[in-house]
């Protein structure tokens, strides 16, 4: 009899949280089902209308579709490539007793702090600006011409920044992974005549796998909705150059003011963000059986 | 061939003098056990034999070749650790084989190699399981295999024992010294437990705050300690040590006699007379904590039952010729 009281006084007390996180999530779900079947343009008031598909057949027909489903996957690929492969020497670096190594670490982890807008226009102004930036500045020391990284390389400027970002989160993770390998385990290894290369093959890397999964994974979720960069710096320019599916979605509906449209685009992120995760869960997923 | 010895071997942790100097030689194709209490350095010192740590001065010669700057892998001596130290995402025949790998043998010669030393620890079965699939006295043998198969000049055992449960750690016990008789190789083991010591030792070392009180077999560590220390630590239950006046009568600062070697008398007049605290009766033998007033409290062993109890008024005579006599500096007098 108590513990059904108790389940019952649970329930009870935990309903308008639950109901309230509920409504939170469906209210705007339902709507966005809603307003990508209408004609519903900002431009337009009043001439709300079903169309049905029409949004879904638009939003997918649409040329920078395919351009900006590329630039996703490309800035996802190339930015998890970039702090595993940076994150494991920092983190096999920080694992190593050095003098200041507190205060190294913090310096590390500092830019995982820096809001996104931040970072990009320090980037933008300080680092990559073509007359006055840092780069700019190092280029004409050695005798080069400054690379216009937001004209010429625009994209991979905007790999860098995020990079940049999401380097400390990949370290600390890899460096907490390190610290939880057993001691034994290495001298065992170096017992065995294993040089310290192939200790880190064998012994380092399989330790590993687990956490570089976890990394992918978190970080995948973040980066296919990548947007604060790109608004910042180039505005997903030029041309199409650099808009992903949440600067199209966003342009779709606040530049244009095509909200079904909009909506449209962002029930088809959904599904591609589900399409990666079950791809990912499928390649790198099986490291987190136990 | 796996001979072994040190020289005033000696390491310090900055400030800290961990090994004061010891000195040892050890034959080759014997079983060496070191003992001592936690944070004696018997751990540090059969670290600083594998290379796994740096050694502060002096040598330590392998087969009469100074190893001090040798890395661990090139001194042919192979380890068994505490925990074990599998390699986790390999399958035992992986963990076995490793060493080989990295030596650079062939598949097919690892592979064989393998296969024998896992015949001689009943490890066939279960030779393409991962570690965490196996018992802890499978694992136990798995570190065993990994230690034997690269044939090494000697085998380092650290505590390796100490994970197991009682009945599995005599087994293994056993196990242990029967395969170093069959193969005849040198081995090192380091242990707290002098039980362990006194059954599977050659000879044993005992070690104290970084030194070594006494190397020498089982028996000669029971019959003639060299001091309090080793005295006190070998044998189960603990030597008896009465000082003061009946100590002066015999020349010494203080006088020990082991459980085993008090004669127990019911209504006697003679020897050390006490009341019983606690009597402990175990069927093959009678455990009697004896508190016998200015001398303190006794321990009496009998082999066999006897019926005495809690309270009863007993004396214990104390074999002359098992009487131990130690000096001030607590060193053992002879003669």
């Amino acid at each position: 009899m108590a513990t059904r009281q108790t389940q019952f006084l649970a329930r009870a007390l935990l309903t308008p949280a639950v109901g309230l996180l509920f409504i939170w999530m469906i209210v705007p779900l339902a709507l966005t089902l809603y307003f990508s079947t209408l004609h519903y343009s900002l431009l337009d008031p009043g001439s709300e209308a079903f169309v049905g598909l029409e949004n879904f057949r638009y939003f997918l027909t649409d040329p920078a579709f395919l351009a900006s489903l590329q630039n996703t996957l490309v800035l996802v690929g190339s930015v998890l490539a970039l702090t595993i492969l940076l994150g494991i020497p920092l983190a096999l670096l920080m694992d190593q007793p050095v003098i200041g190594r507190n205060i190294v670490r913090l310096m590390v982890i500092a830019p995982f702090f820096v809001m996104p807008t931040v970072s990009a226009l320090v980037w933008k102004n300080l680092l990559m600006h073509p007359v006055s930036g840092l780069f700019a500045w190092l280029a004409k020391l050695v005798g080069l011409t400054p690379i216009d990284w937001f004209t010429d390389a625009p994209l991979l400027a905007v790999i860098l920044i995020v990079a940049w970002q999401w380097l400390p989160f990949a370290t600390l993770i890899l460096l907490t992974a390190l610290q939880s390998l057993d001691e034994e385990q290495k001298e065992a290894a170096e017992m065995d005549g294993a040089s310290a290369l192939s200790s880190f093959i064998y012994i380092t890397l399989p330790h590993m796998a687990r956490p570089i999964t976890v990394v992918i994974l978190i970080e995948t979720i973040f980066l296919l909705t990548v947007f604060a960069e790109i608004f910042v710096t180039t505005g997903g320019g030029p041309g199409l150059q650099t808009t992903n599916i949440a600067f199209l979605i966003y342009s779709q509906a606040l530049i244009q003011f095509d909200v079904g449209s909009a909506s449209a685009g962002g029930l088809v992120a959904v599904v591609i963000a589900n399409i990666v995760a079950f791809f990912l869960v499928r390649i790198v997923g099986r490291n987190l059986e136990a | 061939m796996g001979q072994i010895t040190l020289q005033d071997v000696q390491k310090s942790f900055g400030p800290v003098h961990i090994i004061k100097g010891a000195d040892l030689d050890i034959a080759d194709g014997s079983f060496v056990v070191f003992v001592g209490p936690s944070g004696c350095g018997k751990t540090t010192l059969l670290r600083l034999i594998a290379g796994l740590e740096d050694v502060s001065g002096g040598k330590i010669l392998i087969d009469g070749k100074n190893v001090v700057d040798t890395p661990p892998a090139k001194r042919g001596l192979s380890m068994v650790f505490q925990s074990y130290a599998l390699y986790p995402h390999m399958s035992v025949r992986g963990n076995i084989g490793f060493g080989l790998k990295m030596a650079g043998l062939s598949k097919d010669e690892t592979n064989r190699k393998v296969e024998a030393a896992a015949a001689t620890l009943n490890l066939t079965p279960y030779l393409d399981r991962k570690p965490r699939e196996l018992s802890g006295g499978q694992r136990q043998r798995v570190a065993i295999g990994r230690a034997i198969v690269r044939e090494p000049k000697a085998f380092l055992f650290d505590e390796p024992l100490s994970n197991l449960d009682a009945a599995l750690r005599v087994q293994m016990r056993i196990e242990v010294t029967r395969l170093q008789k069959q193969l005849g190789t040198t081995a090192i083991y380091v242990t707290h437990d002098q039980v362990e010591a006194m059954t599977m030792a050659d000879k044993i070392v005992v070690l104290n705050g970084g030194k070594i009180e006494q190397y020498g077999s089982p028996l000669q560590l029971y019959e003639k300690p060299a001091n309090l220390f080793v005295a006190g630590f070998i044998g189960s239950p603990k030597m008896n040590f009465v000082t003061g006046e009946l100590a002066r009568q015999q020349g010494a600062a203080t006088i020990g006699v082991r459980p085993e070697h008090l004669k127990i008398e019911r209504d006697g007049t003679g020897g050390w007379q006490g009341t019983i605290a606690v009597a402990e009766h175990l069927g093959s033998d009678t455990f009697l904590y004896v508190d016998a007033g200015p001398l303190g409290m006794l321990t009496a062993r009998y082999i066999g039952e006897l019926s005495l109890h809690a309270g009863d008024h007993v004396s214990l005579v104390p074999e002359p010729a098992r009487i131990h006599r130690f000096d001030e500096s607590g060193n053992a007098l002879r003669g």
